[in-house]
């Protein structure tokens, strides 16, 4: 009997209920899935803390711990013994529900990811489209947060976040539809088995973009951190928030930043593939984790380097370029996917983990793609031209000390 | 008789969610927490979908009507604060829309429990329908010539105009 991999057909064997043994082990399966990030959290403060100080040419933690790797614990045990504050006039029941509901979006994503061919908490047949519903309900969070603080900075913080985040999920969700249209499901576990010839970042290179992007903003995340724009305002929605209600407040952030990567893994990175996983599946948490730290890397890298956009960019660069941007990639690859169905390109049935049957379908696809980036930069670069002043106008314009 | 196994517990877990949300929707006089208690009670009805092994379903009615319809009625509470506590009663026919209510309750009541422990029920121990149905089924069946090609193109055009409608409406005018 495997009793590692299958814990519920061993407590039967020895005696258990059968409805029990499935109850216990699925319990501790929610436990073992909502317990992974938050463990991983504590660490990832860390790591972003002393990436952002490379970054900066400072040291960053080093005090507390070897490498200053406890310097979160100790973070966490002083949000724990902070003063707990509730604003006169608050709605106290709401103001304290509004942290729990930003921890626990998170978490509940978890319960789709898989981690390994035979590890997952549960292969939902729509399991992409979970993944959506309960990022949705996490702008509830900032909404309640927001409201029951009775205070008005923090209400204006709620508004401007509501509408970053429900922006961004149009182009989040097109972009999510890509992996399903290759992969001819939605759940999770079947877009991972199918990626295993070929990652879909091959083949949907424009759509990984955009969801990375969505993602970004989604997470509130540098250069679309106007949630918090920690140098200039002093924090949105959860202003009145102190001790460990706040420090939920930003695990849950940090969470969501991790969870993104995951996500990006999974559905163009291929999530657990890679050598010797079906031999050994619990290698296929060697294999995500390498390509989750190195998208989650890059995002470090890009929040630590690109500048903060306005709230008017922010919303221009959503509604005016990346949402056309995503139908034009959905009708076209949709498009081009139904010819090299119809010609025969497309792997054989069977044949869809294997690399070389799936070359003619990536390449032609990866062309596409790459047409399409080059049509809208041409696109943008002619817009950007027709807006900037002809030589002559700007000759006329009379320098400010001559005018007086 | 009712067995008790996970499944029935779920079930009277959700069935509290919904009803005790419904209550709490109606008899609330603050408009924010009253939409709250809208969203456990439209929470339930997706766990319902997911007891009925329909879960493309449950999570259309997160994201619909929990990630949009609900956090819309909360956008717009929001930005009128001085509704959120409303003491006096602007409605004048609000005994006559409880009588209503009841009557409607009861139709359904007598409709839901008629079929099933009256003088020709019984038909509680036999499923619904042996044809299990996943979303591919559903799909083919939107765009299926003889199904539902229709109604799907219809409803599509109907949205498309109402969004285009919208704005129409919210544009600043070009004139000024």
């Amino acid at each position: 009997m495997d009793c590692v991999n299958y814990l519920s057909d061993c407590l039967t064997s020895s005696g258990w209920a059968p409805w029990l043994a499935d109850l216990v082990s699925m319990l501790l399966g929610v436990v073992l899935v909502a317990t992974v990030p938050l463990l991983t959290v504590i660490l990832l403060i860390w790591v972003e803390r002393k990436f952002a100080a490379r970054i900066q040419d400072r040291l960053g933690p080093n005090r507390v711990g070897p490498f200053g790797l406890l310097q979160s614990v100790a973070d966490a045990v002083k949000l724990l013994t902070k003063e707990d504050i509730t604003p006169a006039g608050a709605d106290k029941f709401i103001y304290n529900l509004a942290p729990i509901i930003a921890f626990a979006t998170v978490i509940l994503m978890w319960a789709v990811v898989p981690f390994t061919p035979i590890h997952q908490g549960a292969d939902l047949s729509i399991g992409i489209l979970y993944f959506a519903a309960v990022g949705s309900i996490g702008t509830v969070k900032v909404m309640v947060g927001g409201w029951s603080s009775n205070n008005k900075y923090a209400l204006l913080g709620a508004f401007r976040t509501i509408a970053q985040l429900l922006s961004y999920e149009v182009p989040m969700v097109l972009a999510m539809l890509l992996p399903v249209m290759l992969a001819g499901s939605m759940s999770l576990q079947q877009i991972v088995i199918q990626q295993q010839g070929m990652w879909y970042i091959f083949m949907a290179p424009v759509a990984a973009m955009i969801f990375f992007v969505a993602n970004l903003a989604e997470t509130g995340r540098a250069p679309f951190d106007l949630l918090e724009a920690e140098s200039e305002i002093i924090a949105g929605y959860n202003i009145e928030y102190s001790g460990f209600k706040f420090g939920m407040f930003m695990a849950g952030e940090f969470m969501h930043v991790f969870t993104a990567a995951v996500f990006v893994v999974v559905l163009f990175f291929g999530g657990w593939s890679g050598p010797f996983v079906h031999q050994i599946p619990i290698l296929g948490f060697l294999w995500m984790g390498l390509k989750i730290g190195f998208v989650y890397l890059f995002m470090l890298h890009i929040r630590n380097t690109v500048p903060r956009v306005r709230i008017d960019q922010l919303m221009a660069f959503n509604w005016k370029f990346l949402v056309p941007v995503s139908v034009l990639n959905i009708v076209l690859v949709a498009l081009v996917l139904k010819i090299l169905q119809t010609i025969g390109l497309t792997p054989a049935p069977g044949m869809e983990t294997d690399f070389v049957a799936n070359l003619p379908q990536t390449i032609v696809l990866l062309l596409v793609n790459l047409g399409m980036i080059a049509f809208v930069m041409s696109r943008i670069r002619n817009l950007g031209r027709e807006q900037r002043p002809v030589e002559s106008d700007a000759a006329e314009i009379v320098p400010v000390s001559a005018a007086h | 008789v009712i067995e008790i196994n996970p499944t029935s517990i779920a079930f009277f877990v959700f069935s509290l969610f919904i009803l005790g949300g419904a209550l709490g929707v109606v008899t609330s006089r603050n408009l924010i927490h009253a939409a709250l208690y809208l969203i456990l009670s439209l929470f339930g009805g997706a766990g319902y979908y997911v007891l009925l092994s329909a879960p493309f379903l449950a999570v259309i009615q997160v994201m619909v009507y929990i990630g949009a319809i609900a956090i819309l009625i909360i956008f717009s509470v929001m930005l009128t604060r001085s509704m959120t506590n409303m003491r006096e009663v602007l409605n004048q026919q609000w005994g006559w829309g409880a009588l209503v209510g009841v009557l409607l309750f009861l139709f359904l009541v007598v409709g839901m429990l008629l079929p099933v422990w009256g003088p020709n029920g019984a038909q509680a121990a036999a499923p619904v329908s042996d044809v299990v149905t996943t979303t591919v089924d559903l799909g083919v069946a939107l765009v299926d010539g003889n199904q539902y090609v229709l109604p799907f193109e219809l409803t599509s055009l109907l949205l498309t105009a109402a969004m285009i409608g919208a704005i129409v409406i919210a544009r600043d005018d070009e004139q000024n």
